[in-house]
């Protein structure tokens, strides 16, 4: 971390020494806080203070009060097993730090010492303890923690090595413990601080194992097979589906240094972690003291952590994901940023211009062109349409749209009861035909992606839209594939 | 009515309240009324020692049914030193009978509490209520063979796994109040919920786990971490709702009372 900074004065000509010398001094005050020079003299290990430390839920982060001296802080944390939503129509038992998925946040300093007390409510079922990776001990306090319910467990421990560090359950079956959302974040500053940034947040990744499928409905219980295979059904930021999107996005200004203090709590999963539109200007390795920098996808491995540092210079909505990208279209590994202010077209413009392209030149060349494979108009009935429009639904629009037709909320508009689609006169026809881009909005909420033209024949194209008009309660339509040739050729 | 019942109740005891000695000589007979005898049996615990094949259990008694309130109701009326305002320090934890209003009185959820399964109780408390009925607390082993028996008189389409529908109890929240003794289901050995209603205290609870770190070194929580044993033993390595029980009875001390855990009683053949 650069802390360094040299106080510097300037003397004008004609000041008298008396004021060089007061500014000098004060300047080198000023800077001392931040002078590594410092660090020996003012860390002499000597106790001061004590306080009980203040623990948030994410995504916030308690403020950092960093002071040269190590002091006493007392942590109060309790384990509560509760119910709760996991997605929309799904709940799961979690079981808590705190009362939520990830467990709160603990920010101390490096030389702290910790009294830590570990609370497990009396209505909980199973006993509980803690290991905290910042801990250097038998069990990283496990060892000492182990609590049945209505009890309260405390030790004692030194924060040796700065760093941001993971903490769980490791009561047996520990898998369990973790996959039942038992993990959470703390973060031991250096002395002298972390540099300061506008805002901060807190993600936690981590895997859950359900015994039904992704979305079905109902109190899922765990499901130890899938997560002894490594087989999750849902993979997420901070504890379920949606925790940070749309309405619950962090929110952001132009200009803003954001700095993103990220775990894993797995029980398996390593992520792959990026932000969609976004670079890191500083990627802290696994939590530590490496820095990296310009980096756009960071290893956090399970059990790990890193922190990541960027500025947002453009307004729009970034997408926080796990690039093993399947967890974040179908398992849920979305979280989002907005960031609001004024555009700047010079660092990113948005599209300037849709022409049409004639990879052929400029002579004069229809699109029906002889080399192209001519599309014939086939007659369907409605139902062979729905039934040969399901197969190519699944294969060519259910990865984004799912297959519920619901969509990704933040990222892909629903197709089931859309009212976009409902209200389109042209039955929506032209929207795979030609794509779609920029702001549309569906059933109330807002989409600005871009979706692709889709290669496919007018004939395809007429039964996937006629199989989504007669799905999910849609308008009821059927699309021929003669009136898809219309819109194609320009009608 | 209630209370008519409990007196009615209470008086039947009263002959042996006088001494433990009088109560085994005189009430065997009766102690095995609402007991099952088990019989003996090789029983294969998952924490098997590397040179053991299993372990035999000798024939013992068990109650069918876990201890209800009302029935340490009377246990404490005949023995005023085990009453909520009276008992020891030593002996429990500031929970001890929360869940009854006075020493005497459950409170306002009398009806579902006289049949439900009495909780907050030390082991200390277990222990003098299974003796001053002659008989023990079951050792682990013996409760672990007990409770190791499958659904009784299970449908032929009902394919669930008991181990299935004993994870499922684990992940569920506590409900607010106990449910009643009979409300799960009955075993082959004629028992009733030795897993979806609460936690027992068993007599040597504390032998098998020492550490709190479920991943340290000791021969149990090796077992527990690997899932390994001996090369010989054929536990059932993904027995964790074994691993629950173990670690949760390795975070209990004798004085400590939870609300979901209570007891029943063994006694010797």
């Amino acid at each position: 971390m650069k802390l360094t900074r040299k106080p510097s004065v300037k003397a004008p000509m004609g000041i008298s020494r008396l004021k060089n010398l007061a500014i000098l001094s004060a300047l080198v005050y000023a800077g001392c806080s931040e002078s590594t020079d410092t660090k020996k003299d003012a860390n002499d290990g000597k106790m001061r203070g004590e306080y009980t430390a203040n623990l948030t839920f994410a995504p916030q982060v308690p403020k950092g009060g960093y002071y040269n001296y190590p002091e006493k802080v007392i942590i109060n944390l309790e384990v509560i097993e509760k119910t709760m939503r996991l997605a929309d129509g799904v709940d799961y038992t979690f079981w808590t730090f705190g009362g939520k998925v990830p467990g709160k946040f603990i920010r101390i300093n490096e030389g702290d010492e910790v009294e830590f007390h570990l609370s497990n409510h009396p209505d909980n079922k199973m006993p509980h303890n803690i290991d905290l990776h910042a801990v250097t001990g038998p069990g990283g306090g496990a060892a000492a923690s182990l609590t049945a319910p209505g009890h309260t467990s405390t030790f004692s421990f030194k924060a040796l090595n700065p760093g941001l560090y993971v903490y769980h359950c490791a009561t047996a079956p520990v898998g369990m413990h973790i996959a039942n959302g038992m993990y959470g974040l703390i973060l031991v500053e250096p002395t002298g601080g972390l540099p300061k940034v506008d805002k901060e947040f807190y993600i936690m990744q981590g895997d859950f194992y359900t015994k039904g499928k992704f979305g079905e409905a109902g109190l899922q219980p765990f499901d130890m097979d899938k997560a002894l295979k490594e087989e999750p059904d849902y993979v997420l930021f901070n504890g379920s589906v949606g925790a940070n999107t749309g309405d619950n996005a962090l929110q952001v200004k132009v200009g803003e240094t954001v700095r993103l203090y990220v775990g894993n709590g797995g029980p398996n999963l390593v992520s792959s972690f990026h932000v969609i539109g976004e670079i890191f200007d500083n990627v802290y390795v696994e939590g530590g003291n490496l820095i990296n920098h310009n980096v756009q996808t960071t290893l956090i491995p399970a059990g790990g952590t890193a922190i990541v540092e960027f500025k947002c210079e453009v307004p729009g909505v970034l997408n926080i994901v796990d690039h093993s990208i399947f967890r974040t279209f179908n398992k849920g590994a979305l979280a989002q940023i907005k960031v609001s202010g004024d555009k700047n077209d010079l660092i990113y413009s948005g599209k300037q211009s849709d022409v049409v392209y004639q990879p052929e030149g400029g002579a004069v060349q229809h699109i029906a062109s002889t080399e192209k494979i001519p599309d014939v108009v086939v007659n369907r009935t409605k139902q062979e349409r729905i039934q040969m429009g399901e197969n190519l639904f699944y294969s060519n629009c259910a990865s984004c749209h799912m297959k519920d037709g619901k969509g990704l909320p933040g990222a892909f508009p629903p197709l089931a009861g859309s009212d976009y689609l409902k209200n389109r006169k042209d039955k929506g026809i032209e929207i795979p035909l030609k794509g779609l881009s920029g702001i549309v909005k569906v059933n109330g909420k807002e989409y600005n992606g871009v979706m692709p033209q889709i290669q496919l024949t007018d004939d395809e194209i007429a039964n996937i839209l006629t199989y989504i008009h007669n799905k999910w309660g849609n308008s009821g339509a059927e699309v021929t594939s003669s009136e898809v040739g219309k819109y194609r050729n320009g009608k | 009515m209630i209370l008519q019942a409990l007196l009615f109740i209470s008086l039947l005891l009263l002959p042996f309240q006088v001494s433990e000695k009088v109560a085994i000589v005189n009430s065997t007979k009766n102690n095995i009324d609402k007991m099952v005898l088990l019989p003996e049996g090789k029983f294969i615990p998952f924490n098997l020692k590397p040179q053991q094949k299993f372990v035999l259990i000798k024939p013992f008694y068990l109650d069918i049914y876990a201890v209800t309130n009302s029935e340490f109701l009377t246990f404490v009326k005949a023995n005023p030193q085990w009453r909520k305002s009276k008992i020891s320090k030593l002996y429990c934890d500031q929970n001890y009978l929360k869940h009854w209003k006075s020493d005497l009185a459950f409170g306002k959820d009398s009806l579902q509490l006289l049949n439900s399964p009495v909780t907050n109780i030390s082991w200390f408390a277990a222990n003098a209520y299974c003796k001053w009925k002659g008989k023990r607390l079951p050792t682990t082993n013996e409760w672990e063979y007990a409770a190791s028996a499958d659904i009784a008189n299970r449908k032929k389409n009902n394919t669930i796994s008991i181990l299935q529908i004993i994870l499922e109890w684990y992940d569920k929240p506590n409900p607010l109040l106990t449910p009643p003794i009979g409300s799960t289901f009955k075993n082959k050995f004629g028992l009733y919920d030795m897993h979806g209603l609460i936690w027992e205290w068993v007599y040597d609870f504390n032998n098998y786990v020492t550490g709190g770190d479920s991943r340290s070194n000791s021969q149990v929580e090796r077992d527990l971490y690997c899932g390994a044993a001996a090369a010989n033993s054929s536990t059932n390595k993904s027995d964790y709702a074994a691993f629950m029980r173990y670690g949760f009875r390795g975070s209990l001390k004798a004085s400590y009372t939870v609300s979901n855990l209570g007891f029943r009683c063994a006694l010797d053949k």
